[in-house]
């Protein structure tokens, strides 16, 4: 049973992954352990709920990864995507460590599916979790408890008292009561502050109000701000989220994956004012749906509608909300509130420019407009074939760079550069270390789990020592 | 299939699953799922009667309750699974029979065919039924050979054809055709599931009660259905030993007959028990309460079944015999009349599913282009379009910064 009147050797402050990695591996040096999770137990888990695979350095075929994936080109991996706002030490030794997690995942219960054919693109470089990154958050909880990890749900960590380096208590709400508690160590896995709307307005002004956070409504930053406003060193700039445009009626939070929407580049996309703002066809989708989450965040209530016509319904992955539906472009405008007139002259202007050429969705095909500012450069074919159909897009924010700056060992480091005694983190709160900016599929799980792994080992000794 | 609440919430489910695609590697289901955009009425038929109920689709989802999409496939599909079976039964109001009260139906029948029996032996001859009666020929002194052979012939006959019945309503329902039922690599591949329960958890077991992994719930319907197909070899070889050579029950203990039939009887009682302990110390949530009573219904009479016959076993040489034989005859019967009204009729839609399964996905002369896992990351059917490769790396954050030049470019 969980005591906060005991002085446990680690406190492990969140309850997704890198918590997890850090309490099981703790508790396997021998510490006593507890994980106070802010939320209930049915979302427990944070943004690991939502994720679905682990990027992994591998020199020969395993089980669940087809081919190799050396740690070079891992790296460059990381590098293109980053622009080089990375720390090459800490990205290599996550990357190298990699190659040793998936025995250590599957020895805690986690189940991988099987690489399912060589033709897909991700099977080589990404473990997949067998039904996702919950069923992964279950393993680890029952192989915590079953270890002995005391866990307490409803419980928010929302301070850390920290003098000369070490921390002395943490202030936690458990259950809405207030409670202080001590550990000789504590690992700081609480995430980002992507789910703090008043937080994001520091940035982003009255915008953030309407944007969509796809993930877990506990990633508050209150521990990141805690520990930034006591002097430790950050990491990632605070401005920055990852975000895409998802369907504009999803949940407020935690609408993950399903939210997505594909249809941009076969469809126009407007604006309020009925107006198109960029070209929709620049690029395959892959490579550009996370810029139109700050596309729509740019526009006029930061909403925007990604209108097809009948020919296109079925070229992209369903999504969770039906399109909304209507036989002319003038009934389309009238429900989705825009200005029928407006919205008409766009698709007229937008079909008068179409060039006919040869739609191909494999290539960057010739299919353009010409004489029309924003241009449409690939799948462009005129908007004329109804039932017409479109999807309302918001920003979707996924999650946001600013971090505590730490070094190998997963100690938190301070302003004068020297790391904290007895504080280390992992997750997303330090991921920012190593992925400055952009996004690699799996790479947050690969953080997660390695520092995890180093922060609980590092406590535990701590605690011992 | 007609569309119900139970088909509508069904389909809403699935509509949210087919945009997640996380679940892909835990059973048929979801691949099957994935070769379709729209769902019929006949496909979520199809799709309720292939899933097997282990569960690990709800413990795994981000979307279950509470969450406000509420996604409970295995409930949503266990709700619409028992629509499916009054819909395919024939003759279609004996289903109705069934639905809310289906124990004390199964345990009324039981009884008033053994009642029926006693009344007739009673009336024939009083002395007989409570005589002790051993070798040869025992059991007919009691209930004649032609009366048990009538009755057995008619109610097995009776029951073959109402089930072939609801397979042929669920096979056109779910778009099947006549002749795809002769194809060989299919119908062997689904045989092989039916008897491995291969979708039962696979090689990782299932979430029988909790989000912990088990193979409890597949060992525990081995055991039933093994048990019960050995009952029926057991009555099998004792007809051949009867029709061919003249040896009649009762048989020896170590004689194949009894041999089987006891290994089944067993096999059912501890299937059953077993079925029943998971059923009822199981996470509520992903479960149809209110269809507790059928499946109960079934597992009990098939329990009592199995105990009656044990029991005339233990008790065949005394005088008690003939009661114990009227009640177990009396429940054999049972179970089979009511067989195609009973939870007994999801191992027929099941197996029609598995081949409709395994025809789905034996290669079309051009093969489909195959379907693309969702990645963490928005899995787009156009995945594969993008062949550049790791694109779905090339993002760039939201920010206020100067483009990112590794974005895409």
């Amino acid at each position: 049973m969980a005591d906060l009147t005991k002085t446990y050797d680690v406190l492990v402050i969140g309850g997704g992954n890198a918590a997890l990695c850090a309490a099981i591996s703790a508790r396997r040096a021998g510490a006593s352990v507890l994980v106070l999770e802010h939320a209930p137990r049915e979302f427990r888990g944070g943004n690991s709920r939502h994720t679905r695979n682990l990027r992994a350095m591998h020199t020969a075929p395993t089980s669940v990864l087809t081919e190799a994936y050396r740690e070079d080109e891992y790296w460059e991996d990381l590098l293109r995507v980053t622009g080089g706002n990375t720390d090459e030490t800490l990205a290599r030794m996550t990357i190298r460590a990699t190659a040793e997690v998936l025995p250590w995942m599957e020895e805690c219960g986690v189940r991988f599916q099987p690489s399912l054919s060589g033709t897909l693109s991700l099977s080589r470089t990404n473990a997949f979790f067998l039904g996702g990154g919950k069923a992964l958050v279950n393993a680890y909880y029952v192989t915590a408890e079953r270890l002995g990890v005391d866990v307490l749900y409803d419980s928010e960590v929302t301070a850390l008292e920290l003098a000369d380096g070490v921390v002395r208590s943490a202030t936690v709400t458990c259950r809405g009561f207030p409670a202080t508690v001590r550990a000789k160590a504590v690992v700081a896995s609480s995430g980002g502050f992507q789910a703090n709307i008043g937080w994001l307005k520091r940035y982003w002004g009255e915008a953030a109000d309407n944007f969509i956070i796809r993930g877990t409504p506990y990633a508050k930053g209150r521990i990141l701000d805690s520990l930034l406003a006591q002097g430790v060193q950050q990491a990632g700039d605070p401005t920055q989220c990852h975000a895409v445009a998802i369907d504009a009626r999803s949940p407020k939070f935690d609408g993950g994956i399903v939210t997505r929407l594909d249809c941009v580049p076969f469809s126009i996309v407007v604006n309020r004012n009925a107006q198109r703002f960029y070209d929709e066809g620049e690029d395959f989708w892959p490579k550009r749906y996370a810029i139109w989450g700050r596309l729509v965040a740019q526009q006029p209530g930061q909403i925007a509608y990604s209108i097809i016509d009948s020919k296109a319904v079925e070229l992209f992955m369903p999504s969770v909300f039906p399109p909304v539906k209507a036989g002319s472009i003038e009934e389309l405008a009238g429900k989705l509130t825009l200005d029928p007139a407006a919205l008409e002259r766009t698709v007229n202007e937008y079909n008068a420019a179409v060039r006919s050429g040869t739609f191909d969705t494999t290539t960057l095909d010739d299919c353009r407009t010409d004489g029309i500012t924003p241009p449409k450069t690939h799948w462009a074919r005129p908007i004329d074939i109804a039932p017409f159909y479109a999807y309302p897009l918001r920003p979707g924010i996924t999650f946001t760079y600013l971090g505590v700056k730490i070094d190998e060992r997963a100690r938190v480091l301070m302003q004068d550069g020297r790391p904290a005694k007895n504080l280390f983190a992992a997750g997303e709160i330090m991921a920012g270390n190593i992925l400055g900016r952009g996004y690699l599929a799996g790479f947050g799980m690969a953080i997660g789990t390695v520092f995890g792994r180093i922060a609980g080992k590092e406590a535990a000794t701590y605690a011992y020592h | 299939m007609r569309t119900t609440e139970a088909l509508e919430d069904a389909r809403r489910a699935l509509e949210i699953c087919n945009a997640c695609r996380y679940c892909e590697g835990f059973c048929a289901v979801f691949p099957a799922m994935e070769k379709r955009r729209a769902f019929s009425n006949g496909d979520l038929s199809y799709l309720a009667n292939l899933c097997h109920n282990c569960r690990g689709c709800y413990h795994a989802c981000q979307y279950a309750p509470p969450h406000e999409f509420g996604i409970n496939l295995p409930k949503s599909f266990a709700e619409l699974r028992v629509e499916t079976y009054e819909e395919y039964a024939w003759p279609r109001p004996m289903a109705r029979l069934l639905r809310r009260n289906g124990l004390v139906v199964s345990i009324v029948t039981a009884l008033a065919l053994a009642g029926v029996l006693l009344g007739a032996m009673l009336l024939q001859a009083p002395d007989l039924l409570y005589g002790t009666h051993t070798g040869p020929g025992a059991f007919y002194a009691v209930v004649p050979h032609s009366v048990m052979v009538a009755l057995g012939s008619v109610t097995f006959l009776f029951v073959l054809f109402a089930l072939g019945m609801g397979f042929a309503n669920f096979w056109r329902d779910t778009g099947g055709r006549a002749a795809e039922l002769t194809r060989g690599r299919p119908l062997r591949q689904a045989l092989s599931d039916v008897l491995t329960l291969r979708h039962l958890g696979g090689q990782h077991g299932c979430n029988d009660r909790d989000e912990t992994f088990s193979t409890a719930r597949r060992r525990f319907h081995h055991a039933l259905f093994y048990g019960f197909f050995a009952c029926f070899a057991s009555t099998g070889v004792a007809t051949l030993y009867h029709v061919l050579f003249g040896w009649e029950a009762p048989y020896g203990l170590f004689s194949l007959p009894v041999l089987l039939g006891t290994f089944g009887g067993l096999g059912i009682a501890v299937g059953t028990a077993g079925m029943l302990w998971l059923k009822l110390t199981g996470d509520q949530v992903p479960t149809a309460k209110r269809l507790m009573g059928t499946e109960v219904a079934f597992l009990a009479l098939l329990a009592l079944t199995a105990v009656s016959g044990l029991l005339l076993l233990a008790l065949r040489s005394t005088g008690a015999m003939g009661i114990a034989l009227a009640v177990h005859l009396g429940f054999v019967l049972s179970l089979f009349l009511l067989m195609p009204y009973s939870k007994f009729v999801h191992g027929v839609y099941r197996a029609a599913a598995l081949l409709r399964y395994a025809l789905e996905r034996e290669p079309a002369p051009t093969p489909a282009p195959v379907a693309v896992p969702a990645a963490a990351e928005p899995p787009i059917d156009i995945v594969r379009l993008a062949r550049a490769r790791s694109a779905e790396e090339n993002t760039q954050p939201l920010g206020r910064s100067t483009p990112n030049p590794a974005a895409g470019d």
